[in-house]
């Protein structure tokens, strides 16, 4: 056991590349009168980077909570390595799909190293008996855990902080120790809600090696993200969801020249778009509206 | 007109931040005053306060100490080691790791408060400072200038904020009175920074555990065997701001440094030193005092499972102890029980643990699927279907089980292994009573679940509760199965409970539906079972343990607040609540939830509870 190489025990149900790995056909998801999602067709396939966009409310999010188990879609079903997903969340992790969220849900008030102790909890099996009698199995399998737990905390380069507390850790730190949770369930394919909001380039650009490294232990990985540069470097594919449905799908070179994304993002061009005359004008009040703040104290000293 | 507004608004405090003292003394002179003081103070303990023995200790004897005396010995003892340990003196410098003024001011807090409460108390029992001898009027004054002394060390004045000009007088009055709650805040604030715990040789370390587990077990003793009002509440004087003074001091950290480093060896050590209570008492009657601290303990920490670690408010919780109870009388052979069965301790309690378990996952298994308020509301519904339907099964409303209000009765007394729990015994020239022997008993049930708690605290299952309690969604998302984990909690929690409840029902000879309320006077009941977890702190097993004895101690002791008992025990929870929202002994983890403003430890050293 302790002999296996960091690559080798993280992917016990890596797949060979090219094979599916998730597979949703006409997912849609009403909440009453209110189509969130509306018939959305993705595949994602092992080894393969997978990005989904779209503008603020266009039902990424309720995209991906149908994918988690966290909504059951109301029409069209979500296969993952050819069985369909049970509708419960627990029961989606122990099948193999892990994730994290939009606004960082860390354990708080638990240190870094039992946050991903946590996460293990799918792939361990030890109950209320075994804990109270700690017979030797119990001894061995808590080992286990803590070194796998060490290694994933060893990946994300987080292993020295392992016994603090998970409040304590720069936003940065959180966001990464959130994808070492999510790994130490062991999944086939990861799910990742905005991973790089809130950072600035440098980390950007050091989550981007991260989603790398994850992807050549061989694990599927499917990003919802803003930051355009990210998902253009990172995804192999790149889905575009408007309005519930999906608008294009393909590489990043399509998505990129794609008119109607870039309508839906920025909006169609007015008939009269502004001209220099304009851009001046608005330049000029601007400059008028700086003078009058800079005067405000004085106004204020008259009185 | 500003200018002067202003200048009138600014509290007439000497410079600000830099150190000064409450008193223009200087500070060499109050360290001494505040040392001779406390020297002072301890001679004057030895003489008479009072003429006549009226007043309940007999204070009038030259030559001893008596009574509440006792109690100002010892904090002018404190004052005069502090007093002796802050002037650097060799061999004392280990007693103040944390800078020892803070200390010193406390200590002699503690006397002066003792000292004048037992003068007063003396003036107005007796009717007037006339009864008071010359002792008593020296320490008042002795007490009275140590602690003037102490107040007058230096310390550092917090910065007054700035007040906007245009407030008005209330406005400045507040804005003055939160400068003056600062400035005493200040006053008691530890300065210096902590020395660390310098590592000694193992067996040093065991026996200073044991030290101070002795000192545990003398003050605990010695407060259950007050055996009048007038002492208990200076014991409760004493303890209290002796133990902020020590916690000043650092010697309480250095103290949890230590046991925490042997973690085992002291919870052993506890045990031991438990069960070496009722050789202390000469007779019977406090040991019943011990045995019922003890069910009331073991309960709350079995509550402290489903409460502290997995985060569910369960306000019916009393119902589970109810259930272990009623099992255990219903096959103990008492003549009022419908089954005519004499079961063996040993299946008793195996019957009571799994009724209560049954009850349990009843109860749980609809009602876990319900969050926060919710789920509490629930329970305390439970909780008294449990009671009235133990009411009704009497044969003329229901069927014939319980008798009714009446309860069962005439439980006869344990026996096992031909050791009668009814009959006197004498170990080790000892005499132990009947208290006693189910004191040992019930001991033995609390060391089951302390075990249960601290090993399903530090594993899978309890790292899952806690998950859940953080954030049940993330945890969902972890692939734990909340209702299941939750359910395990809850019948954990009710199988506990009802292993305590199958001793109970034999030490009260009766068990009747009356006895398991959610509020009554009588500990233990479902508030005050709450009450004790949240007041010795969650998550912990030594809190429960602590706030479920002063639960139980303090109204047992204070007979004269009679109806106001429970409005005392209301206003003392609100200001815990307002100003030690963690508890008395606070889990390192909730004490970072509540206080997100303190410098972080950033660290924390042992893992789960």
């Amino acid at each position: 056991m302790t002999t296996d190489t960091t690559t080798k025990g993280a992917t016990p149900d890596a797949t060979a590349p090219g094979e599916v790995v998730l597979d949703a056909r006409g997912v849609t998801m009403r909440f009453g009168g209110l189509t969130a999602v509306r018939g959305v067709d993705l595949t994602v396939n092992s080894g393969e980077i997978v990005g989904l966009i779209g503008p603020n409310g266009a039902g990424k999010t309720t995209f991906f909570n149908c994918l988690t188990g966290l909504y059951v879609p109301t029409e069209g079903e979500v296969r993952y390595k050819g069985n369909v997903l049970p509708p419960k969340s627990f029961k989606v992790t122990a099948a193999g799909i892990a994730r994290t969220f939009q606004n960082i849900r860390l354990f708080a008030n638990m240190t870094v190293l039992e946050n991903v102790l946590v996460g293990r909890h799918t792939r361990t099996k030890e109950g209320f008996w075994s804990a109270v009698l700690r017979g030797p199995g119990f001894h061995k399998a808590e080992a286990a855990s803590r070194e796998r737990a060490m290694e994933l905390l060893e990946f994300v380069g987080l292993a020295d902080k392992a016994e603090h507390l998970a409040r304590n850790l720069p936003y940065g730190e959180q966001r990464k120790l959130e994808i070492a949770r999510a790994l130490a369930s062991e999944p086939g394919l990861l799910l990742l809600d905005e991973p790089t909001a809130g950072m600035n380039p440098q980390e950007t650009r050091a989550t981007e090696e991260l989603v790398f490294a994850i992807r050549d232990m061989g694990i599927a990985i499917l990003v919802i993200e803003h930051d355009m540069r990210f998902i253009f470097n990172l995804c192999d594919r790149v889905a575009v969801l408007v309005q519930g449905e999906k608008l294009v799908e393909g590489d990043s070179a399509t998505v990129q020249g794609d008119e109607r994304v870039i309508a839906a993002y920025l909006g169609e061009p007015f008939e009269d778009a502004p001209g220099d005359e304009e851009v001046a004008e608005v330049e000029a009040a601007e400059a008028h509206a700086e003078n009058t703040t800079d005067a405000a104290p004085g106004k204020e000293n008259d009185r | 007109m500003t200018t002067q507004t202003t200048a009138s608004g600014t509290p007439s405090t000497p410079a600000t931040g830099a150190p000064s003292g409450l008193f223009g003394i200087p500070s060499h002179i109050g360290r001494a005053l505040a040392t001779a003081g406390g020297a002072l103070t301890i001679v004057s303990t030895f003489t008479a306060w009072t003429w006549t023995d009226a007043f309940p200790g007999d204070l009038t004897i030259y030559g001893y100490p008596g009574g509440l005396q006792v109690l100002v010995l010892i904090g002018g003892v404190l004052t005069t080691v502090f007093g002796l340990a802050t002037y650097g003196i060799k061999g004392l410098r280990w007693l103040i790791p944390a800078g020892g003024d803070a200390a010193l001011k406390l200590a002699a807090l503690a006397t002066f408060a003792t000292a004048w409460y037992t003068v007063l108390a003396i003036s107005t029992e007796l009717g007037g400072l006339v009864n008071l001898e010359p002792g008593g009027f020296f320490v008042a004054i002795t007490s009275l200038a140590a602690l003037v002394g102490a107040l007058a060390l230096p310390f550092e004045q917090p910065t007054p904020d700035f007040i906007d000009p245009d407030a008005t007088r209330w406005e400045r009055r507040k804005h003055q009175a939160a400068y003056g709650l600062a400035v005493v805040k200040a006053a008691f604030a530890t300065s210096g920074t902590r020395r660390p715990l310098r590592s000694l040789p193992a067996y040093a370390e065991i026996l200073i555990i044991v030290a101070i587990l002795g000192l545990g077990l003398t003050v605990f003793t010695y407060g259950i065997g007050t055996p009048y009002d007038e002492l208990f509440i200076g014991f409760l004087i004493t303890v209290g701001f002796g133990f902020a003074a020590l916690n000043k001091s650092g010697l309480v950290g250095q103290a949890s440094q230590l046991t925490a480093r042997h973690q085992s060896i002291t919870t052993c050590g506890a045990f031991v030193a438990a069960a070496l209570f009722p050789f202390t008492q000469t007779n019977d009657q406090y040991a019943t005092l011990g045995v019922y601290i003890l069910i009331f303990a073991t309960v709350a920490l079995g509550l402290n499972i489903v409460v502290g670690l997995a985060g569910l408010l369960d306000l019916g919780y009393v119902a589970f102890l109810g259930v272990g109870a009623y099992a255990a009388a219903l096959v103990s052979g008492s003549p009022s029980s419908p089954f005519h069965v004499h079961f063996p301790f040993w299946a008793a309690v195996l019957i009571g643990a799994a009724a209560s378990l049954v009850f349990g996952v009843l109860i749980g298994a609809p009602t876990l699927r319900l969050r926060g308020d919710y789920l509490a509301i629930v329970t305390l519904g439970f909780g008294e279907i449990f009671r009235i339907t133990a009411n009704n099964l009497d044969g003329t409303s229901g069927p014939s089980l319980t008798n009714g209000s009446n309860g069962i009765s005439s439980i006869p007394n344990l026996d096992i292994l031909g050791f009668d729990f009814g009959a006197q015994h004498d170990i080790a020239g000892v005499t132990i009573g009947r208290f006693a022997n189910y004191f040992f008993l019930m001991l033995i049930i609390t060391a089951v679940v302390v075990l249960v708690f601290r090993r399903s605290g530090n594993s899978r299952i309890g790292r899952a509760w806690v998950a859940i309690r953080e954030d049940e969604t993330a945890a969902l998302a972890m692939g734990i199965n909340g209702f299941k984990v939750k359910l395990i909690a809850f019948a954990v929690g009710a199988s506990l409970a009802g292993l305590a409840g199958t001793v109970q029902a034999h030490v009260t000879y009766t068990v009747t539906p009356e006895q398991y309320q959610f509020a009554g006077p009588i500990p233990p009941n479902s508030a005050f079972l709450l009450a004790a977890v949240v007041l010795g702190g969650m998550g912990t097993i030594s809190g429960p343990l602590i706030g479920a004895a002063l639960l139980f101690l303090i109204p047992n002791k204070l007979q004269f607040l009679g109806d106001y008992q429970l409005f005392a025990f209301g206003i003392a929870l609100i200001l815990l609540m307002r100003f030690r929202p963690e508890g008395l002994i606070p889990n390192r983890r909730r004490q970072l939830e509540f206080h997100e403003e303190a410098e972080a430890p950033t660290v924390l050293s042992t893992t789960g509870a």
